[in-house]
């Protein structure tokens, strides 16, 4: 009994290195057949993922719908901005260990304060948390930049082992950057489904399911949510951290709620109840935006027409439809 | 002594809009159980279409006495579209988790934001010939426009006629059945999808009448709604989600906090709200007057 639990998580993960294998692969071949542009788009992509894979952490394995998860992804943002205008090395490993345990430790704050409340509370709580950030950012403006915003310029990479400076630099950066990106990305999947696949995930599913039952067996609900929502913040905000120096620029935009809302609009396009959900939503979603942006000038409208259709008639999203389908037809094929 | 009368006159002012979203919000919320995330935009959409209706009065030379009776009209277009959207696009979804509820509104208020302007494009839309055709007073050698009172008196009779309509009318004890007990009502042979279109209804017309008499003091501009519903979410989760008392004491706080903020410390003044609705939150998840 005890053998099998214990082994239960490394089957798991032969499971998802066997299925990630040969996505991983087209991946990592992908940047030499296309073009830098396309690239940039996947490296977005990425990053929307590992913001939606956070945030379903929450949604789809606790059960808590937050609507303010722009604050942890844009703290992240800001918190690289800062450390450009004010501390010395310029490289992004540096960001990264300033920016983790930064948002990390704002999570964890905000969390605390927010796991007091379930259900529709639970959602206004993290909405008004993230709008008194944003307002900040907003108000601050000798500090923030106001509505203009931070600059961040490209970082050195790998210690400072590639450095993108001259005209030919945006290139080599943006190719360099999605392999560090990738890399980063897998590392969190790995993670989270670690996470997801550990005792303490089956809690977290445990008390989503079932909160009442989930107490008399004697777990811990409220330091469950709230260990769910550090962690949940904490990949938003690497998000963010890995977001900035691709846009160039950090501004309140990717603090307002409206933010918070695409972050649930992507685990959602995606599906939600299944662990790759959200990640075919971020890199649907990223395509989906842009193309929309490009193609006119109303895109909020084609999102909107998007989302409503997506609620109506996929309710389980991209994921759970195609899995839904597979099993339609495992069960025909037994059949006959 | 006359600025502070004027920043109290600002304060209602402000106030009796806010109370007219926060009221609707809190209404369909009450009734349905429903947040609508788009109920900012409804008032929006009242905003441009009021602005728009009296910019067409104008054209066609109605006179200037005649254009306040927009007013009402922008408001009834609003419910309109509220009675249109709430069997179609809504019902679907009351028997749902409410995280589907929370994005079927937030999609519609994508689309409702970008219709706005694929009708009446970028350019901000006034009606402010309305307000320059009411004589401006003197308070104590300071000059206010009268058209400010008639939006105070338009949030009081708003207030007044809510409140009877809920609490002295057979429709309104439909109403609050129906909140209290979906399932009872039904069975005691309600109607309650009448009741729920109604409801909408009566929600969307009071953001749209907030935003018909909120247009001639400032211009309809893209954005107005979706800052409007952070604040009425303020308001709401101040006074309880639900709660008619509630919304008003919520709006008068609401605008009294923002009057004194931009005086006296303009850059927290958003913030400062923000964090008063974290904390009475904490404290009290259902609102100063809020129950359940």
């Amino acid at each position: 009994m005890t053998r099998e639990t214990r082994q239960l998580p490394n089957r798991s993960l032969l499971k998802l290195v066997a299925g990630a294998a040969p996505i991983l692969l087209v991946l990592i071949l992908l940047p030499s057949l296309i073009g830098t542009y396309q690239v940039q788009l996947l490296i977005y992509g990425l990053i929307a993922a590992i913001a939606a894979l956070g945030f379903n952490l929450l949604l789809g394995y606790t059960g808590l719908l937050s609507f303010g998860h722009s604050a942890y992804f844009g703290i992240g943002a800001y918190s690289v901005a800062f450390a450009v205008a004010h501390l010395g090395p310029h490289s992004m490993e540096f960001y990264l260990l300033l920016g983790i345990p930064i948002v990390a430790v704002t999570s964890a704050l905000f969390g605390y304060i927010c796991v007091r409340h379930t259900r529709i509370f639970f959602g206004i709580l993290t909405l008004a948390i993230s709008q008194v950030v944003y307002s900040l950012a907003l108000s601050f403006y000798w500090v923030t930049g106001g509505s203009d915003g931070l600059r961040v310029p490209r970082p050195a990479l790998l210690l400072g082992l590639l450095s993108f400076s001259g005209s030919h630099g945006f290139q080599f950066f943006i190719k360099s950057y999605y392999y560090y990106v990738l890399g980063i990305f897998v590392i969190g999947v790995v993670l989270m489904w670690v996470i997801v696949h550990s005792p303490f995930g089956k809690a977290l599913q445990a008390i989503r399911d079932n909160e009442v039952r989930a107490r008399f067996i004697g777990l811990r609900i409220r330091r469950f949510r709230w260990i769910s929502f550090l962690v949940s913040g904490t990949f938003t905000g690497v998000a963010g951290i890995l977001w900035v120096p691709l846009n160039g620029l950090t501004t309140p935009d990717v603090l307002y709620w409206t933010f918070s809302g695409e972050i649930v609009f992507t685990a959602l396009l995606g599906g939600f109840r299944n662990f790759t959900g959200p990640i075919v939503g971020g890199i649907v979603f990223t395509y989906l935006k842009t193309y929309a942006v490009a193609s006119t000038e109303y895109w909020q409208l084609l999102l909107g027409v998007v989302l409503v259709t997506l609620v109506l008639v996929l309710p389980t999203g991209i994921v759970g439809a195609i899995s839904r389908a597979r099993q339609r037809l495992a069960r025909r094929s037994a059949v006959t | 002594m006359a600025i502070l009368a004027i920043q109290i006159l600002n304060s209602l002012l402000y106030a009796s809009v806010l109370f007219l979203i926060a009221a609707g919000l809190s209404l369909i919320f009450g009734v349905m159980r429903l947040v609508n995330l788009a109920h900012g935009s409804l008032y929006a959409v009242g905003a441009y279409v009021t602005a728009w209706l009296v910019g067409r009065g104008i054209a066609l030379g109605v006179p200037l006495g005649w254009l306040f009776l927009l007013l009402p009209l922008g408001a009834l277009s609003v419910a309109l579209i509220g009675i249109v959207i709430e069997p179609l696009l809504l019902r679907p979804f009351y028997r749902r988790a409410e995280e589907y509820q929370l994005l079927v509104t937030f999609g519609l208020l994508l689309i409702l934001e970008d219709l706005l302007r694929l009708v009446w494009g970028g350019t901000p839309l006034s009606a402010d010939t309305l307000m320059d055709a009411l004589p401006i007073l003197h308070i104590g050698g300071l000059f206010y426009p009268a058209y400010n009172l008639v939006v105070i008196a338009i949030g009081i009779v708003a207030a007044v006629i809510l409140w009877a309509v809920i609490y002295h009318t057979k429709f309104g004890v439909l109403l609050r059945a129906t909140s209290q007990d979906r399932r009872m009502a039904s069975a005691l042979g309600l109607n309650v999808g009448l009741v729920y279109v109604v409801a909408f209804g009566i929600g969307c017309f009071m953001a749209g009448l907030g935003g018909a008499i909120v247009v001639p003091t400032q211009a309809a501009v893209l954005g107005m709604g979706v800052d409007a519903l952070v604040i009425a979410f303020v308001v709401v989760v101040i006074g309880g989600l639900g709660s008619l008392k509630g919304a008003l004491v919520g709006a008068v706080v609401v605008s009294l906090v923002r009057t004194a903020g931009i005086q006296f410390f303009p850059e927290l003044e958003l913030a400062v709200l923000y964090v008063i609705a974290a904390l009475v939150l904490l404290v009290r998840p259902t609102g100063l007057f809020g129950t359940t």
